[in-house]
């Protein structure tokens, strides 16, 4: 019997997956789809917490569909971004981006 | 006219002060328009004093009980009510009289002194000036009205003596006028503030009736004395009393007549004046009693000391000034306002005529000042020479002339009220001063002419105001015939008249006749060699010709003690706030130049250490507090 656990950890997985490529890949393109991993992780938890802990309400699903509106938004402008310093730099790696520095 | 005069008599200040503003402002340019204004404005307020005097001495006993006072409010806030006013009585309307007469002559004499001297207007803005300070001080109801007035009349001072602002010298003695007599208004201004909170008032005529109750402020005798000695401090800056006289005989750096404004009528008597005014408070406080007049009969002995070796026309005439200065303070401390009184009315006569006197000698003679360059000037100074001779004999106390009534009145105050030994040393002086006032006399107008001199009488608007002098100088002292009733008028509280015993003006007499005896067997008919007695005199000689190093003594304090406290100071300033300043600043580039290591410039680094914060904070939450990091974490129940 599959239960809120398993989901849980699924959602923990694919967090750290995310987690994982955000902070090593060199490309920008891939660190935007491992966050995209990470909200989609956040995703599950929320969907599975609705249908097990509250199945009469469906507040944790619409906040889902909520999220993922916003995900939608954050990959456009992130990656006008990247294409704006595409633009600048002729590249996507994240490690030619360091002009913040000191 | 009287009653006018009585109720407007805030203008015979106000009148000088405006000619000093319309001068400033309006007439500069013009010389002889600033000089009539002056000049008309000062002799406006003359008359008007003259007036003033009337109505107080012609209404008999009125205003010696009560004084006639009015004033307006000046400012007030709860504790404490000040306001400017008039208070006009015997004491006022004298000084009145005084000051804008010696003012008014020395502003005529001017006319003759400074002409064609570039800044004729300015001098006349200034005269008016301080004459309206002094004025305005002498009418003061109140303490804090005394006292700003009083400022105004040191500010005067200050730019007078400085007048010839191109010369180093007097630069100099401008500045250590006004330092010196800064130091006493430091002590005043103290002992004004605690008249004002322990008795809640500061006007003279409350003052003087809750004075004497002083046991129910609060306060002990001590601290009364310790108020009395603390308000004594400003005038012994002002009226140049030992230790701080050492700015009067710089003083004289300022034109001839100024020195006669400030020796005669307008500066030095204001501390006389003041202690006058505040005679109650040492009437009760009789240990500061016996401080001021021990005080002013040090004074008068020691000044007079110094003079008997100056050689400066103008200096020997200075420490007269600290002498005569001593005499009456001294007056004041055995508790005689009569006294004390008379001799600054006298005073005012005879010092602003040999100042004068010494201004047309120094006139004709371009510009020596040493006694010994002179001589003989009698015969080509017929006038200066002999109105000179006349103060002298004033100032040494010789009958009939105004000094023999007003010192035979100190040495009788002094020796009722016992205090012997001043009275000894009030004598001595006289002697001293009759030897050293005509040592310079014998020296600059009798002996030999000098045919290097080429001596001139003066102009007569400077020979007008010494002829006046003169006159007064003699018959300056008669009010004090018992017919005329000064010391009935003078008085405050109990009666203080009484004639001197024969002896005594004997005493005085013979101290007075030595003295000048004594100057002219050395200086004029020179029976007795100055060379030797100046050498028997050895080192007290040294002594009094350097004036007891005092000047030295302070400079050496200003430079081992003032100078070496500001190179601490400096120290301090530059290691130790400077270090504070510096080392914050320094910390803070240094603490940057470490930290800014972190600013990698690399996203992911940043977000590494986002999250690695996140699971920290949420361990230390957990251990600290599990049940509240579950509520973190959202799974809380």
């Amino acid at each position: 019997m599959i239960g809120l656990g398993h989901f849980l950890v699924l959602g923990a997985l694919l967090f750290c997956i995310g987690l994982y490529g955000a902070l090593t890949k060199r490309n920008a393109v891939a660190v935007l789809m491992s966050i995209e991993l990470m909200l989609n992780a956040v995703n599950i938890n929320l969907v599975a917490f609705s249908r097990y802990l509250t199945p009469d309400y469906i507040a944790g699903q619409v906040f889902a569909v909520f999220t993922i509106i916003v995900a939608a938004a954050e990959v456009a402008v992130g990656l006008a971004i990247v294409i704006a310093i595409y633009r600048d730099r002729l590249s996507v790696e994240l490690d030619d981006f360091d002009w913040l520095k000191w | 006219m009287i009653e006018f005069a009585m109720q407007k008599a805030w203008l015979i200040p106000f009148l000088p002060f405006l000619s000093f503003v319309l001068i400033g402002l309006i007439t500069k340019r013009s010389e002889k328009l600033s000089a009539f204004i002056s000049i008309a404005c000062i002799l406006t307020s003359f008359v008007l004093a003259i007036l003033v005097a009337v109505g107080i001495f012609g209404a008999g006993e009125e205003f010696i009980e009560k004084s006639f006072e009015y004033s307006a409010r000046w400012f007030s806030m709860p504790g404490l009510e000040i306001s400017m006013g008039v208070k006009l009585d015997p004491v006022s309307s004298m000084m009145l009289f005084v000051v804008t007469l010696v003012a008014s002559l020395v502003q005529i004499y001017s006319l003759g002194y400074m002409h064609g001297d570039p800044g004729f207007s300015r001098f006349f803005a200034y005269l008016s000036l301080f004459a309206a300070s002094m004025l305005g001080l002498v009418i003061a109801t109140n303490l804090l009205q005394m006292f700003v007035f009083w400022e105004l009349v040191g500010l005067c001072s200050y730019l007078l003596i400085g007048y010839y602002y191109f010369k180093v010298s007097a630069r100099e003695a401008a500045k250590k006028a006004f330092m010196t007599t800064r130091i006493g208004d430091f002590g005043m201004l103290l002992g004004i503030l605690f008249l004002q909170i322990v008795f809640g008032t500061l006007n003279f005529t409350e003052l003087a009736e809750i004075v004497p109750k002083y046991a129910d402020y609060g306060i002990t005798l001590g601290t009364l004395n310790l108020i009395a000695i603390l308000l004594f401090i400003g005038p012994v800056g002002k009226s140049g009393q030992f230790p701080l006289h050492v700015w009067l005989p710089d003083a004289m750096e300022g034109p001839t007549p100024v020195s006669a404004l400030i020796h005669a009528a307008t500066m030095v008597v204001a501390g006389v004046y003041l202690v006058g005014r505040t005679l109650f408070l040492y009437k009760t406080a009789t240990t500061a009693a016996e401080v001021v007049a021990y005080v002013g009969g040090f004074t008068a002995f020691f000044a007079a000391t110094i003079a008997l070796t100056q050689i400066e026309m103008k200096r020997i005439l200075a420490y007269s000034t600290v002498s005569q200065l001593g005499y009456m303070i001294m007056a004041l401390g055995v508790g005689s306002l009569t006294a004390s009184m008379f001799q600054l009315f006298t005073h005012a006569f005879f010092k602003a005529l040999m100042f004068l006197g010494a201004g047309s000698v120094l006139h004709a003679m371009h510009g020596k000042v040493n006694v010994w360059d002179f001589g003989g000037l009698r015969k080509k100074m017929p006038y200066t020479a002999w109105t000179f001779v006349i103060g002298g004999l004033a100032i040494a106390g010789i009958w009939p002339f105004a000094g023999f009534y007003s010192k035979d009145e100190i040495l009788l105050e002094a020796f009722n009220t016992g205090h012997t030994g001043l009275f000894w040393l009030a004598v001595i002086t006289a002697a001293m001063t009759a030897f050293y006032m005509w040592r310079m006399i014998f020296l600059t107008f009798f002996g030999e002419e000098k045919a290097e001199n080429h001596p001139h009488e003066s102009p007569f608007s400077m020979l007008l105001p010494l002829f006046v002098l003169a006159f007064l100088s003699v018959v300056g002292g008669w009010v004090a015939l018992p017919e005329h009733g000064w010391g009935y008028y003078i008085r405050l509280g109990e009666h203080e008249a009484g004639h001197a015993p024969a002896w005594m003006i004997a005493t005085a007499t013979t101290a007075a006749v030595g003295g000048i005896a004594l100057a002219a067997a050395m200086y004029w008919k020179k029976i007795i060699s100055y060379e030797a007695v100046g050498k028997a005199a050895g080192p007290l000689y040294t002594l009094s010709f350097n004036k007891y190093f005092i000047d030295e003594f302070y400079l050496w304090i200003n430079h081992t003690i003032v100078d070496g406290l500001g190179r601490l100071l400096y120290w301090v300033d530059i290691y130790v706030v400077d270090g504070i300043v510096n080392g914050l600043g320094f910390f803070t580039k240094e603490a940057g130049a470490v930290l800014r290591h972190t600013q990698t410039g690399r996203l992911q680094n940043y977000a590494l250490i986002l999250f690695a914060a996140v699971v920290v904070l949420v361990l230390y939450m957990y251990f600290k507090s599990p049940a509240a990091a579950m509520i973190v974490l959202g799974g809380g129940n």
